[in-house]
């Protein structure tokens, strides 16, 4: 089924967000609607506002101005906790707490009262392609490793939408490859709405099928990755 | 040698502390000759040291013959200084000087206040101040590498700390490690004191005793008070600024609001 058929109720809409820091305005005038089961690429060049907007969509820092609906509700309503593991967000660095990969993987459950049990565990590890890997020190992965037991640690919370920041910028080309593949075998195995922040043209065009292009903190472009990549030189 | 030919106490005083100055001011000549770029930092902290300490010593001979009461303003005013005095080189953690002043009240008030009404400090104010002082300058201290400490570790580890809020974990939780570390910081200056007394060092209050005549060893008895009551204090003091600091990093939305450290 191609998944530009399916008609889906929007599930997060971003209005008239803007951010600045130090009189500097970062973003501005934001507006963009997403909805269920999309896969949409950020792109831009550096200092574009691409990863200060993901940031904003994770209320990792608060909006200057505009806010963001989620299923509707202003998502300054919705307590942050909540929200943040409903939008789950993988960062570019792996950032893993000291302790093993099963330790980093019930980190969210844990801190919502929850246990992950072993057979969870060994699932989200067999979907990040790291089977037997439950008990190894966080310290001895390497960084292709250590970057999809940030994707799995960050779906042990179950998220509705998958906020990906440049996960495969801090790696190198095999690793990138790697970690690629897994995201994409995550996002065709499951219902998971994906944001991915990427300056890679062609891992924008591999993953997504639209894209937001950022330029000087404007939302220049929201169109079908082809017609979007086709019309610029972004590289 | 000096007391066989000065008779008048404050005289004999000021001599005692002028060959301490020669004595420093050799110090300043050989910086100078190794161009440490210290001359001015020494000159200021000699200068200010001997003017505020004697200052401090005539203010006293007119407090001691006050009342009890005027220790409560002293101490206070001590406490605000200190206060101050610690956000100098912390100005970057939001409401660093009401955390700093409920941390030093908090810990070094109620050891003054207990340990007074209990008697284990003498009820005079030639003890309540100068034991009290030094109370406050352990909290200050304390406080200042624990909220120096803190700082720094959110700042090098902003990464996990906003890894572990966007799972969704309590800010609480995420600093956990970093507090932790913090307040080691902050105590162990502390527990290397209380197990080196009287081996490595024989501190103020007991030299002081000593030095008076007291009986030595009521004084070590007395030292170990002091040294203990400090512990405590600083413990007190470290405890409360670390609870009140680690909700400050963060905005109502739970958003951390240290940076993290350019690389």
């Amino acid at each position: 089924m191609d998944r530009d058929e399916i008609k889906s109720p929007v599930l997060l809409k971003a209005e008239g967000l803007g951010y600045q820091v130090d009189g500097q305005v970062l973003l501005s005038d934001i507006n963009f609607e997403i909805s269920t089961g999309e896969r949409v690429a950020i792109f831009g060049p550096s200092g574009a506002g691409k990863s200060t907007l993901i940031r904003l969509l994770n209320r990792l820092d608060e909006p200057g101005s505009g806010t963001v609906y989620l299923d509707g509700q202003d998502y300054k309503e919705i307590p942050p906790r909540v929200l943040r593991r409903r939008l789950g967000m993988v960062m570019q660095q792996p950032n893993l707490f000291p302790g093993s990969v099963a330790d980093n993987l019930r980190f969210g459950p844990t801190a919502q009262g929850e246990s992950l049990d072993e057979a969870r565990i060994k699932a989200l590890l067999s979907g990040v392609d790291l089977k037997g890997f439950a008990d190894r020190d966080v310290a001895k992965l390497s960084g292709g490793e250590a970057q999809r037991v940030n994707l799995a640690r960050t779906l042990a919370n179950k998220p509705e939408v998958l906020l990906l920041d440049e996960p495969t910028s801090s790696l190198d080309q095999a690793a990138r490859r790697e970690v690629e593949e897994t995201i994409l075998s995550v996002l065709d195995s499951g219902e998971v709405t994906c944001i991915l922040v990427s300056h890679d043209r062609a891992q924008v065009q591999r993953v997504a099928d639209r894209v937001l292009v950022l330029e000087g903190g404007k939302l220049i472009a929201d169109s079908p990755v082809e017609e979007v990549l086709d019309a610029q030189s972004m590289d | 040698m000096l007391s066989q030919w000065i008779d008048n106490q404050i005289l004999l005083g000021a001599a005692q502390a002028g060959i301490t100055l020669v004595a420093a001011l050799l110090v300043v000549a050989v910086t100078m000759r190794l161009k440490l770029g210290l001359k001015k930092d020494i000159l200021v902290g000699l200068g200010r040291g001997l003017v505020q300490i004697v200052a401090v010593g005539f203010l006293l001979t007119l407090i001691f013959s006050a009342d009890l009461w005027i220790s409560i303003p002293i101490i206070l005013v001590m406490i605000v200084t200190a206060g101050f005095i610690t956000v100098q080189r912390i100005k970057s953690i939001p409401n660093a000087l009401w955390i700093s002043l409920a941390g030093i009240s908090a810990g070094a008030g109620s050891v003054i206040l207990v340990m007074t009404i209990l008697g284990v400090i003498k009820q005079d104010l030639t003890s309540i101040i100068p034991i009290g002082s030094m109370m406050v300058y352990g909290a200050m201290n304390a406080n200042a590498l624990l909220l120096e400490r803190f700082h720094s570790e959110l700042a090098s580890h902003a990464g996990q700390v906003e890894a572990g809020l966007a799972l969704g974990a309590p800010p609480e939780q995420v600093v956990a490690p970093y507090a932790r570390r913090a307040v080691t910081a902050a105590m162990i200056p502390r527990i290397n004191g209380l197990q080196s007394l009287g081996i490595v060092w024989i501190p103020g209050a007991m030299s002081g005793m000593l030095l008076s005549g007291e009986n030595p060893a009521y004084a070590g008895f007395y030292q170990f008070v002091v040294s203990g009551s400090i512990f405590v204090t600083v413990g007190i003091t470290v405890l409360i600024s670390i609870v009140l600091v680690r909700k400050q990093v963060f905005s109502k939305a739970e958003q951390l609001l240290i940076r993290a450290e350019e690389n």
